[in-house]
This record gives structure tokens, sequence and C-alpha cells, in this order.
């Protein structure tokens, strides 16, 4: 069961402002999907592996060397926060 | 008017005239389109096809017109997923089958509308509006590559590529009367597709024939270094297209049929397995008994991949920015702003399943039971050579009759979730009607086996005439 609070609290751990009247109503419309979500509870998967993935790749390999990348200029075209070739963005702290 | 033709048929328009007339034709029909399928119109389009009338490219799409789904990058050309948070985003860069494409010849006409970030089975959720069925326009295309299947259904373009995490492509393919496939995760280059949940979805072509299915993936398949699940595999796809089903096995899973599969959906789909007994295959029921389990295990997993994939939509670097005094606020103000409802919510939910204290309940919990669902199709592929049931339970369903009710949509999704969580191939072709809409039939198969489906659903539109079928109003 999510309460308000912890809608609150996962919203600040996403990045996603909520504020008090949507996080009622976002905890009725998430608690109904995780009702359903726990139906896996029945499921019995002792000694059963999890899969991530479907395919036998584990990593991949290749040279350290250099290859041809995305000029500056048409990396940064897409915002008009940019200086010196950097990104902009407001402080951290 | 340009209703429905195949590639065959449009390289013999080119002969006769030019690529740019070709392309011309669409343009003047996407401009009178009432469906809302197309979100851009490239302006550049008729300009490629001047280019392939003058150099000559012998690529085997070479000056057929093709469109493209919202969340493949495309140079020069807007991608936004159909969200507010990316509006005015154009790519550097062109995704794999992009570049395919391009050589190919083929000619983009513009991108096509979605569910914001793929996430949905309506095409409702766009930031553009809904997309409208070209066969009824009260009701909703599918989705979420809605717009890709609508516009061909339409006739405003023979061939589309959309993407399928969950049945994206089957799903519109299936409600729309049209063939959707979904390959086999590692078959088709990810790099340039926008990330929704990466471990479950491939880009899939659309088009009205399985020939032509089978020559868009002879096109875009293959291998690409810059996608580290891609697989090294030779095939080619067009070989597949044999009109014989003789010694072919078909399984009927017990699980895809009956309790909330629509009856006219399941006795279009019985009279497909009926008519494949008539030309010499033969069939058998199997039962796949954690089907049940598959949704929720779905659900949980594309959640969660989705909220670690969009967390880099943060304000910093493209699309919309809200100001705010620090980064954090910056970024909760513009995420808040700039996506939809349903991608707030697959986000939060995601970020749930994996935060401290639920991890094991849900996202490993979801990851083990994959392992079983998957088992599921191994057993049942081992014995059998292909699977078949209908690719939804029911006919494309109203506008505005399910987008309030979250988990009323997620259940429609109860058939094509399993074969992504899999990771197995699977294609959607159009087997009969109900209520005056297409039905899909789905036919599954084993992994990289491609040229089996192709074949088996090939054969099928040769001895049947379901893909003649098309909307009154553009036929």
């Amino acid at each position: 069961m999510i309460t308000k609070e912890k809608v609150e609290h996962i919203g600040w751990l996403a990045r996603i402002e909520i504020d008090e009247k949507e996080a009622d109503t976002y905890a009725e419309k998430l608690n109904s999907v995780l009702d359903y979500f726990g139906q896996l509870d029945e499921v019995d998967t002792d000694g059963v592996e999890p899969t991530y993935h479907v395919m036998d790749v584990v990593n991949v390999f290749r040279k350290d060397e250099v290859r041809k990348s995305l000029p500056q200029e048409e990396v940064l075209a897409n915002t008009e926060h940019r200086q010196e070739g950097n990104f902009k963005a407001p402080r951290i702290m | 008017m340009t209703a429905w033709t195949d590639i065959s048929g449009i390289k013999q328009r080119i002969a006769a005239s030019s690529a740019e007339e070709v392309t011309a034709s669409y343009l003047e029909t996407i401009e009178k389109s009432r469906i809302n399928g197309f979100t851009t119109v490239w302006d550049k389009a008729l300009e490629v096809a001047r280019g392939i009338d003058k150099d000559g490219n012998s690529g085997l799409l070479a000056g057929v017109p093709i469109a493209i789904k919202e969340n493949i990058s495309t140079t020069g050309l807007s991608t936004t997923c159909s969200s507010k948070i990316l509006q005015g985003y154009v790519p550097p860069y062109d995704a794999h089958v992009i570049e395919k494409l391009k050589a190919a010849g083929a000619v983009i006409l513009g991108k096509t509308n979605m569910d914001e970030f793929a996430m949905g089975t309506s095409t409702e959720s766009s930031c553009y509006g809904p997309t409208l069925n070209p066969w009824d326009t009260g009701r909703v295309p599918g989705g979420s590559s809605g717009g890709s299947a609508a516009v061909v259904a339409a006739g405003e373009v023979p061939l589309s590529l959309g993407s399928d995490t969950g049945g994206s492509v089957r799903c519109p393919a299936a409600f729309c009367g049209v063939v959707g496939l979904k390959p086999t995760y590692g078959a088709v280059s990810r790099y340039g597709l926008i990330s929704y949940a990466n471990s479950l979805e491939q880009i899939g072509p659309m088009a009205t024939t399985v020939t032509d299915i089978a020559i868009l993936m002879d096109v875009i398949g293959g291998y690409d270094h810059r996608d580290s699940t891609s697989i090294n595999r030779k095939n080619t796809y067009s070989d597949a297209l044999k009109d014989d089903v003789k010694s072919l096995k078909i399984g009927v899973p017990e699980e895809y049929l009956g309790e909330g599969i629509d009856e006219a959906v399941e006795k279009a789909v019985w009279d497909a397995i009926g008519k494949y007994e008539d030309m010499g295959a033969s069939w058998k029921k199997v039962s796949m008994p954690h089907t049940k389990y598959a949704l929720a295990s779905y659900y949980i997993i594309a959640m969660s991949e989705a909220s670690s994939n969009l967390a880099r939509f943060d304000g910093t670097r493209y699309g919309l920015r809200v100001e705010g005094d620090n980064w954090h606020i910056m970024a909760s103000k513009t995420r808040a702003q700039g996506f939809g409802e349903e991608v707030k919510r697959r986000i939060l939910l995601g970020t749930y399943a994996l935060s401290a204290g639920y991890h094991d309940k849900y996202y490993l919990k979801a990851l083990k039971v994959r392992t079983l669902v998957k088992q599921d199709f191994d057993r049942a592929l081992s014995d059998v050579d292909v699977l078949m049931a209908p690719t939804m339970p029911t006919p494309a369903f109203k506008i505005g009759e399910k987008i309030d009710d979250p988990l009323s949509l997620y259940l429609t999704d109860v058939n094509t979730v399993p074969i992504n969580l899999a990771g197995v191939p699977s294609i959607s072709v159009p087997c009969g009607f109900a209520d005056g809409m297409p039905v899909g039939l789905q036919i599954i198969g084993k992994p990289f086996d491609e040229n089996t489906i192709l074949r088996a659903a090939y054969s099928f539109e040769q001895n049947t005439d379901h893909h003649t079928k098309r909307p009154a109003e553009v036929a």
C-alpha cells in the first residue's frame, strides 16, 4: 500500500514534482496497479534464476580505439543553454 | 489516389512515371488525411525522390515511400516520442534502421504518432492528440505504434516502422487490418531507438502484405556493433516466401483463448486454424501455464526499465526546460510539466519497484517469473513449429473507453506481452472481422526462426483474401 507521503518520496527519487492534491490521485491509481502486481506472490519461484535478458550475450568487447564522434556543435544544437562547448545547467547544491 | 499498393506495385508505377510522382501522390493523400496518423511530414521527401530518379538507385526500396515512428531517430527530422518533454528535439544522427533504409533508396515521408514514449495500447496519450482508426474513426487504431499502422491502412504510405515493447507493432497491426512483425530480440539494431524498456523492445516493420514485411526485414535486419544486444546472424527473410505449410506443426496455447476473448475474435482465429488444416498443416492444443502471470511480470519489468531509461529527460541537454533555483528543482519541474500522466505513473511505479525494501518483492520476483514464462515457450516450441493465437482479445475499442483506467488498458496486452518477455518473434496478420473491425492472427516462432512464421503467414495470405479488404473510405 503506497501512502500519500510515500508517493511524494518516490516523486523526489524520480525527480518529478508532485503537489499534495496530485499525491492523493497518484496513491489511488498506483495502489490499484500494485494490488494487481501482488498476484505474483502466488508463484513459486524458489530456485528459479532471474532473466534480465533473453540472449546469451554477456559482455561484448572491442578494441579501445578512437572512433569518429559527432561534432560538438551538433551535440549542443538542441539547447540554448550552453557555454564554451558545454551544457549549462543550474547549480547542483 | 494512392490506395493500398505493395512494393512491387510501386516499383511498376515508378518505372512508368517517376519516384517523384509517386511520392507526390502520397503526399497529396496525406494532405487530405482525417486520421492524424502523421506528426511531421518531411519537407525533403520530394527532393530525396528526385535524387533517386536522377541517380538511379538500385536498392531494394528505391523510391518506395515509408513512414517512421516518432521514437526512431532521424537526422534533421523531429523525433519527440509524442511527448511535450521532447518538443523541438531534432536528432543529430540516424538510427541504424534509418541508415539502412536510406542506403536501400527508401523515401521517408515523415514521422508517425504514438502513445507517449510508447506507453500505451491506443495512441490516445500522444501530445499531438489521438490517431483515429481508418476503419471507424470513433475507435482507436491500437498502440503504441498506432500512427504507423493507421497510415498504412489508410493508404497514406505503403510501409512503416514501429517499435514493439509489449505488442506495440502487433496490436495496431491487428486493429487496423495490416501486417506487423516483432522480430526476435537482437535481430534488428536498437541503435537510435529511444529506449523505453530496453530488454523487451525491438523495431518492427508494418505493411499490407507479408512479402513486403520480408523485404523490409532484409533491409533493416542484421548486426550492428552500436547495439550491444545485436546478434551477428545472417538471414535472408524473403527466402521464406513459399506457399507451403504441408508439414507445419501448429500449437494453440489454451491460455490464449477462452475467458476474456471476444467470441467473434475467437471464431475468426479458429477459422484461420481450420484453413491451415485444409492447407495440410496439423495443430494441437498446448499449455503454457505461466501465461496468467506474464502481464504483471511484464509491467513491473517495463516500468522499472522505464524509470531508469527516462532519467535522461531532465531539461539539461534537449527539449523542454522549466527553470528552477537549482538542478534538482529544474529537473523536477521540467519532468512534472513535460511528461504526461501515464508516463509519470510508470516512472513512479518503476522507481518504487526498484527502491530499497521493494526490489526483491517486485523487480526480482518479476524477473524470476519471466524465466518461467520463457520456459513455457521453450517447452511448447520444442514440440511444434509455431504457436497461433489471437493478437488482441477484442477488436479495436472506442476512443475514450479505457484511457482513464490504466489497469483495464494494461489487460488488453494479455496475448502480446509474453512474447516480449521470451524474446521470440511474432507476426500479426489479418484473419477476418469482428463487429466490422479487423481481427489479427498472431503467429509466434522460435528465436531467430522468423522464416517459419513468415512462410506460415505468406501461405495463409496466398490462400485467403483477408489482406485485400480495406477501409471503405480508402478503397
